[in-house]
C-alpha cells in the first residue's frame, strides 16, 4: 500500500458526496472566517452560538413541513436575529440575560419540533442530523443557494467594512463620525444570522459555532490586524473542513464499526487543536515583548 | 398523574429544580449565561461516553462536567474567555457526537440526553441526585458571602483576599455539579433556561438577594413540576414546556415589575422602584 492510498482512501476524488462536502465546506468556511472575526472582536461569541443552537428550532420545522433544512436554518436566525437586535444585544449590559431567554425558548420549541417529527415518522427531522451535521448528505441540488447566501453575507461585510471595524471599535467615535451605529450592528447581524446557517447545514446546529469563532479565534491570536486575520481564518476553516472530509472518509476503515466516524468531530476537533496550538505562538510572543 | 413509578419523578425534578434555581441565581448575578449554558452541553460527552464504555451515566455527566468547567476557568484566563467558552463547548459536544456514533447509539437515547426524560428516572437516582443536591446547596452556602462580594464589587473582594480567579473556579465547579444531577431530568440543551429565566424573574421581583435566590428556586420549582404535569397531560416532550415556562415566568416578572414602576411613579409617592441589585450587576 502507497502512502497515497493512506491520505486518500480508494474512492475519494471520484465521490459525488465528497465533491459537494468539499464545494460547501469551503464556501461556508470562507463566509465564517469573514464574519467569525468581526464576531470575536465584538464578543459576541454568546450571540453566535445562540443564533447557532436556535437554528435546531429551524431545522426540526422544516423537516415538519417538508422543505429543506437549509431554509429552515436561514429564516428561523433571520428572525432571531432580528428578534436580538430588537432586545438589545448591542447593549453590553443585560444582553446575555435576553439572549439566553430567546435561547431557552427556542431549544424548547425545537424539543416539541424534533418531538413530534419522530411520532409523525417522515424521518426528515432526525435529531443528530439536524443537531451534529452530516456534510455527506447533502444534495448537490443546494449548492447554488450557499453559494448564493455565501456571496451575499461576504458582500455585506466587505460594504460595511470600514464603519463596521469603527463601530466595534469605538462606538463613540462611529457615532460621532455620523455612522449609524446600530444600523450597521443590524446588517452586521444578519451577516452573522447567514454564516451560522450555512455553518448548521454543514456541521450542525450546536456545532457550527466551531466554525464560525474557532478559526477567527485562532487568527486573532496570530495577528492582530483585521484583514490579515480574515484571510487566516479562512484559509485555517478550509483547512479544517477538507483535512476533516479526508479523515472521515478514510475512517470508514477504522474500527470499531465500518461506517465512519462523524466528519464534525474531525472539523470540531482540528479548529480546537489549532487553537491551542495558536496560544504558544501567542505566549511566545509575549514573553519576547 | 400520582402513580407510583411518577413519585420518583416528582421527586428527583423537585429536587433539580431548586438547586438549579439557587445556583442560577449567581449564574444571573455574575453574568455567567454562557458558562451555564456550556458546561451542561459538555456535559453531553460525558453521558454519551458513559453509555460507550458502559459506567453509570452520572459518573460520566459529573467527570465531563468538571473538565468542562476547569477548561473554561484555565483557557479562559489567557484569550478571549467567551470565544474559549465557545470552543470548550463545540470540542465537547463534538466528542460526545463521536461517542454517539461509534457505540450505536439509539436516536431516542441521543434525545433524552439532549432534551430530558423525566419519566426515565429509575429508583436509584433518587438517592444520588438527593446526596448531590445537597451538596450543591452547602456549597452554595459556605460561598455566599464571597461569592456575592466577588460578583457585585470584584475590586473590594480582592482587597479582602478573596481571589477572583480562585472564585470562579469555585462558582464553575458548582455550576458543574449541578449539572451533572440536573442532565438526566431537563436535557443538557434545556438546564440552562431553567438556570437563567428562573433567576432572571426572581430578581425582577425582588432587589434582596437571599429572597431572590429563595424565590428562584420556587420559581424554578413551579416551572419543573408544571412542565411534568402538563407533558404527562399532553405527552409532548418536558423539555418544550420547562424552556417555553422559563422564558414565560421571565416575560412576567419583567411586566410585573414595569407596571408596577409606573404605578409606583404615577403615585408620585418618594418611595423608588426596586432597584439596588439591579444597578449593580
Amino acid at each position: 500500500m502507497s502512502a497515497g492510498f493512506f491520505v486518500f482512501a480508494p474512492g475519494f476524488w471520484d465521490n459525488e458526496a465528497v465533491h459537494v462536502a468539499l464545494a460547501v465546506g469551503t464556501a461556508v468556511a470562507i463566509v465564517a472566517g469573514v464574519v467569525g472575526v468581526f464576531t470575536v472582536i465584538r464578543g459576541q461569541s454568546f450571540a453566535g452560538e445562540s443564533l447557532a443552537d436556535i437554528g435546531t428550532t429551524g431545522g426540526s420545522a422544516a423537516g415538519l413541513v417538508g422543505v429543506g433544512p437549509l431554509a429552515g436554518f436561514v429564516a428561523v436566525d433571520v428572525l432571531a436575529a432580528a428578534a436580538m437586535e430588537l432586545v438589545g444585544v448591542q447593549r453590553v449590559r443585560g444582553r446575555d440575560l435576553a439572549t439566553g431567554v430567546v435561547l431557552g425558548a427556542a431549544l424548547g420549541l425545537a424539543a416539541l419540533f424534533l418531538y413530534l417529527g419522530t411520532t409523525q415518522g417522515n424521518g426528515n427531522g432526525s435529531t443528530v442530523t439536524i443537531l451534529f451535521g452530516s456534510i455527506f448528505a447533502i444534495s448537490g441540488s443546494t449548492i447554488p443557494a450557499v453559494v448564493a447566501l455565501a456571496a451575499l453575507a461576504v458582500a455585506t461585510i466587505a460594504v460595511l467594512y470600514r464603519p463596521l471595524l469603527l463601530a466595534t471599535i469605538s462606538p463613540e467615535m462611529a457615532a460621532a463620525r455620523g455612522i449609524p451605529v446600530r444600523l450597521v450592528g443590524a446588517l452586521y447581524l444578519l451577516a452573522l444570522a447567514l454564516a451560522t446557517a450555512l455553518a448548521a447545514i454543514t456541521i450542525g446546529t450546536i456545532l457550527s459555532t466551531a466554525l464560525l469563532i474557532g478559526p477567527a479565534a485562532t487568527a486573532l491570536r496570530l495577528t492582530r490586524r483585521p484583514l490579515r486575520a480574515m484571510l487566516a481564518a479562512v484559509a485555517l476553516g478550509i483547512g479544517a473542513v477538507w483535512v476533516g472530509i479526508v479523515l472521515a472518509y478514510d475512517s470508514y476503515h477504522w474500527p470499531p464499526h465500518e461506517h465512519g466516524w462523524p466528519v464534525s468531530f474531525f472539523v470540531v476537533a482540528l479548529v480546537f487543536l489549532s487553537y491551542l496550538a495558536s496560544g504558544a505562538v501567542d505566549w511566545r510572543r509575549e514573553r519576547a515583548a | 398523574m400520582f402513580e407510583s413509578f411518577m413519585v420518583n419523578a416528582w421527586e428527583v425534578s423537585g429536587i433539580v429544580a431548586v438547586v438549579a434555581g439557587a445556583v442560577g441565581f449567581f449564574t444571573v448575578l455574575r453574568g455567567s449565561a454562557f458558562a451555564a449554558h456550556a458546561i451542561p452541553n459538555g456535559s453531553f460527552a460525558g453521558a454519551a461516553g458513559a453509555g460507550l464504555v458502559g459506567v453509570s451515566t452520572l459518573l460520566g455527566l459529573g467527570v465531563a462536567a468538571f473538565v468542562g468547567a476547569l477548561g473554561i476557568g484555565l483557557l479562559g484566563r489567557r484569550g478571549r474567555h467567551d470565544a474559549v467558552t465557545a470552543l470548550m463547548l463545540v470540542m465537547m459536544l463534538a466528542t460526545g457526537a463521536l461517542f454517539v456514533s461509534l457505540g450505536d447509539q439509539y436516536e431516542p437515547e441521543v434525545y433524552a440526553l439532549l432534551f430530558g426524560e423525566v419519566l426515565g428516572i429509575s429508583d436509584n437516582q433518587l438517592v444520588p441526585t438527593l446526596v448531590l443536591g445537597l451538596v450543591c446547596i452547602a456549597a452554595i452556602s459556605a460561598l455566599y458571602r464571597p461569592l456575592m462580594l466577588s460578583s457585585t464589587l470584584p475590586e473590594v473582594g480582592e482587597a479582602r483576599g478573596i481571589g477572583t480567579f480562585a472564585i470562579e473556579l469555585a462558582f464553575l465547579g458548582v455550576l458543574a455539579l449541578a449539572t451533572a444531577m440536573t442532565v438526566p431530568v431537563v436535557g443538557t440543551l434545556l438546564i440552562f433556561s431553567l438556570m437563567i429565566g428562573a433567576p432572571a424573574a426572581a430578581r425582577s421581583l425582588t432587589d434582596r438577594p437571599g429572597v431572590a435566590m429563595a424565590l428562584s428556586a420556587a420559581i424554578a420549582l413551579a416551572v419543573v413540576w408544571a412542565a411534568i404535569a402538563l407533558s404527562y397531560e399532553t405527552d409532548w416532550p418536558v423539555g418544550f414546556f420547562v424552556g417555553t415556562g422559563s422564558a414565560v415566568a421571565f416575560v412576567a416578572a419583567r411586566l410585573w415589575r414595569a407596571g408596577w414602576e409606573r404605578f409606583a411613579r404615577r403615585r408620585g409617592a418618594g418611595r423608588p422602584g426596586p432597584e439596588g441589585l439591579g444597578s449593580v450587576a
